[in-house]
């Protein structure tokens, strides 16, 4: 955990302590455990945003391949009768494809991120809402699905959710900062040609970055059905994209790519859900929601940045203080 | 401000530097350095890097004040000059990084930050006058573009006529080149020194600085040599020689490099058959590359040498042909494939492509070959590390520690990083594009002894190089290329400037009989 981590931990704790103060609620098993459910939804498709990231890359529509995927789901399960393992098999492997599309795009076809992904912010809400003529997709009255629940049960009053991102977190983790793909991203989030010079098939990496992240959007994707239990096709997911980007801004990643961690990524999402609650908690309008969220990650990036140029300035000062070094 | 004073004494020069002295923390940069520069006068300023050039260079243009001495600027004696003050005396800068702005034409590129006006508060720029104030300016500069020229659309050399254009618009009185010519091709080279003594011919001053002392020597009236911050030597024209320019600059002789004849040349390593690229489609380039030897591959930028050594290391497409390395067929669909044969580039653009600037040098000289220092897919830091540390002895890489950020590097050392990622990795053919531009003599030497040491190795080295100098020096037989093609191969008894030049401008040399088999 290197120091930016440790400040955004610490403003988590800060800012849920004056919450706390304010309203009690704040830390009740029960607001706990539907903060921390957000959180492990949120978490799952802001990791794998931040994969994109990394990349100098950037993906859009997540919030809208959630929408498609979770009505996929609902309805494979719902009124086709398909058992559920096989259509969460094949709503995942339905979004690796998508991600495998976006990442062929941008790599053998030299399309931009930007373009590829807002196309398909576009396309997916589009075909979502078409697929369903724009009804709710639900599971019909009183079935039951043995073992579906899984997705919204709590073990020992913890979520499922959150276990399936701290394992999904452990694993990115080691990925991004400890294997030989996770430096080749880095590497070429710095600088892609001079990564290319040096041997590696960029266009491979990058792809495998954007199949990551839809895979893991896939995944969210169902935990979001099974916990809304019905989807709209034409509100499930909006936004989403925004709010993993905003985590990953907030968790230090930059958007030119070659910068971030995993624990960045997850801090910052757990920072974005803790002021959602804030909002509800305070009785702020939940109108004002947005507002709120902006105006925090404009300020956190702000003083970040001033702290950088700050330090910058005073470790130049202390080298012209202290020492022997080339001039000329 | 001392301009246009009116009262010109005759022998003042325009420029009198006395005793400056700049010390940094730790570190001298000037050392009560004197200069003067006559009007009309073109001064070759020489020294390796860090002998305190940049730092002149920021006294001129009045970013840094010294610490002691004078500056005199038309009989006005300053103890120093500020950044405005500077540009009114009109002393103008000519970057070795140029700053224009290659999506915007050539008179808003001379204009840019102080554009004329028209329409009041509407504020237009005033493109009409900008275009005919320009004109006349690249007239001048026997510039073969035109105003509204797309400044993308314009050859490096062509741009530097358009920095030049925007200085002699502020109406320069001292114009200060800072390496024009590191990255020009030598056609280009020759058009440049004719606008610097152009430049002289109408008054106006120049200080010329370059690594490449064939071109001071060309055109400098006096040459002032620079090193630990001090003018350590001055020559007259009629003294002005390459061998008196090293001496002074570094103290001791030195020797570009060994020219004794070499044992003969290995087995044909790398054979390249009717090679395409895109940028010659229509020409197919065949040449053989020995074990042990060091072929040097000269011709003028754009003649396809880059594109070639692109295609061979598989970052761009080939089209058609064949390669073998060692009889073998290889097939380099991309990067990954040349590596795994070893068959290595050193790009021509190192800080874009040859390494990452912002990794430390330990994750550059591991990048290519990560997979080897990790364990199940997991990189081990102390493998990495240990790696580094090898490299960084053999290659005499100068830098504090191997996590050490490689942009901070000097461009020698850089270079050396770009190397040892090779070296790490058992290369068989190893290519330099252009591996000394902007290095500084020293270091220079030092990469030509390592390229040495890995043909003496039977490691088969082919360096693309503009600079005349080092073709002939280093290389064991040149080829030259012309449009995309090669156009003759020269053996060591053959190997003249005037052979070179000839064969690169697509004509044939003097001595047809004595040339080396046209390869194949």
């Amino acid at each position: 955990m290197n120091k930016k981590d440790l400040g955004l931990l610490v403003l988590i704790v800060v800012v849920g302590l004056v919450v706390y103060l304010r309203n009690p609620l704040f830390l009740s098993p029960n607001n706990l455990a539907n903060t921390a459910n957000l959180i492990g939804l949120f978490g799952l498709f802001a990791i794998g945003q931040g994969f994109v990231i990394i990349t100098g890359g950037i993906e859009l529509s997540v919030g809208s391949i959630i929408a498609l995927l979770g009505v996929l789901f609902v309805d494979l399960v719902g009124s086709k009768g398909v058992p559920w393992p096989i259509a969460m098999a094949i709503v995942i492997a339905l979004g690796l494809l998508l991600g495998l599309i976006h990442g062929l795009l941008i790599t053998r076809l030299k399309m931009q991120p930007f373009v590829v992904t807002l196309c398909g912010l576009l396309i997916y809400r589009g075909v979502a809402r078409g697929y369903t003529a724009d009804a709710t997709a639900g599971f019909p009255f009183g079935s039951e699905y043995p073992g579906l629940d899984f997705f919204v049960a709590r073990i020992g009053g913890v979520p499922v959710s959150v276990f399936v991102l701290a394992i999904v977190a452990v694993i990115a983790w080691f990925t991004l900062h400890r294997s030989v793909f996770g430096r080749y991203l880095f590497a070429i989030g710095k600088n892609e040609e001079a990564a290319r010079f040096s041997g590696i098939r960029t266009g491979m990496v990058v792809t495998a970055a954007y199949v990551i992240c839809a895979g893991l959007t896939a995944l969210a994707a169902i935990f979001f059905a099974m916990y809304t239990r019905s989807v709209q096709p034409s509100s499930q997911g909006n936004f989403y994209e925004l709010y993993a980007i905003a985590a990953a801004v907030l968790g230090g990643f930059s958007l030119r790519g070659g910068e971030g961690s995993i624990v960045g990524v997850v801090l910052g999402t757990v920072l974005l859900q803790e002021l959602q609650n804030l909002v509800n908690l305070l009785g702020i309008p939940s109108s004002l929601n947005f507002a709120v969220m902006g105006g925090v990650i404009l300020i956190g990036v702000l003083i970040d940045q001033q702290w950088g140029v700050f330090r910058a300035r005073r470790r130049i000062g202390e080298i012209a203080r202290a020492g022997p070094q080339q001039g000329g | 401000m001392p301009t246009g004073d009116g009262q010109r004494v005759a022998n003042r020069p325009f420029l009198r530097l006395t005793g400056v002295r700049k010390a940094y923390p730790g570190v001298v940069a000037l050392a009560g350095f004197d200069m003067a520069v006559g009007h009309g006068e073109v001064i070759g300023l020489v020294g390796e890097n860090g002998a305190g050039k940049s730092t002149l260079m920021k006294v001129l243009g009045g970013v840094i004040r010294p610490d002691s001495g004078t500056i005199e600027i038309d009989g006005i004696v300053l103890d120093g000059l500020t950044v405005g003050q500077s540009m009114k005396a009109g002393i103008a800068f000519v970057h070795q990084e140029l700053n224009l702005f290659d999506n915007l034409d050539v008179a808003a590129n001379v204009f840019i930050g102080r554009e004329p006006r028209v329409g009041g508060l509407l504020n237009l720029v005033d493109e009409r006058r900008m275009r005919g104030d320009v004109t006349p300016l690249l007239k001048r500069l026997g510039a073969n573009f035109s105003a509204d020229t797309p400044l993308g659309r314009l050859s490096l050399a062509q741009q530097q006529l358009v920095e030049i254009a925007k200085a002699l618009s502020l109406s320069a009185r001292l114009v200060i080149l800072d390496e024009p010519t590191s990255s020009l091709p030598l056609a280009e080279t020759d058009r440049l020194l004719e606008v610097i003594a152009g430049l002289r011919d109408e008054g106006v001053s120049v200080i010329f600085i370059s690594h490449r002392l064939g071109e001071i020597e060309r055109v400098a009236d006096r040459v002032v040599v620079l090193r630990d911050g001090q003018r350590v030597g001055e020559l007259e024209r009629a003294e002005i020689s390459h061998d008196r320019m090293v001496q002074l600059m570094i103290g001791r002789d030195l020797k570009v490099a060994d020219t004794s004849e070499r044992a003969g040349r290995g087995s044909v390593a790398l054979s390249a058959r009717a090679i395409r690229t895109a940028a010659f489609p229509h020409r197919a380039v065949d040449f053989d590359l020995h074990a042990g030897e060091i072929l040097g591959l000269a011709g003028l930028v754009g003649s396809g040498r880059t594109e070639l050594a692109r295609a061979l290391f598989g970052v761009d497409e080939s089209f058609g042909g064949a390669v073998t390395l060692d009889g073998r067929r290889l097939q380099v669909r991309n990067s990954s494939d040349a590596l795994a044969a070893g068959v290595f580039l050193v790009p021509e653009d190192r800080k874009g492509a040859g390494i990452l600037l912002d990794l430390p040098i330990v994750e550059n000289i591991t990048l290519p070959n990560l997979r080897a220092y990790a364990t199940g897919g997991f990189v081990s830091k102390a493998r990495e590390r240990q790696q580094a540390e090898t490299s960084r002895r053999e290659l005499g890489i100068k830098a504090p520690s191997v996590e050490t950020r490689t942009g901070s590097l000097s461009g020698g050392n850089q270079q050396k990083v770009v190397l040892a990622k090779w070296l790490a990795m058992r290369p068989r053919v190893l290519i330099f594009d252009e591996p000394t531009r902007g290095i500084d003599v020293g270091a220079k030497s030092e990469i030509y002894r390592l390229m040495r040491e890995l043909a003496d190795s039977g490691v088969a080295v082919l360096m693309i190089s503009s600079d005349m100098e080092e073709v002939i020096g280093v290389s064991d037989r040149i080829a030259v290329m012309h449009e995309g093609a090669i156009s003759g191969v020269l053996e060591r008894a053959d190997f003249t400037e005037q052979n070179i030049l000839l064969l690169a401008v697509g004509r044939s040399i003097a001595r047809p009989g004595q040339i080396g088999e046209t390869l194949k």
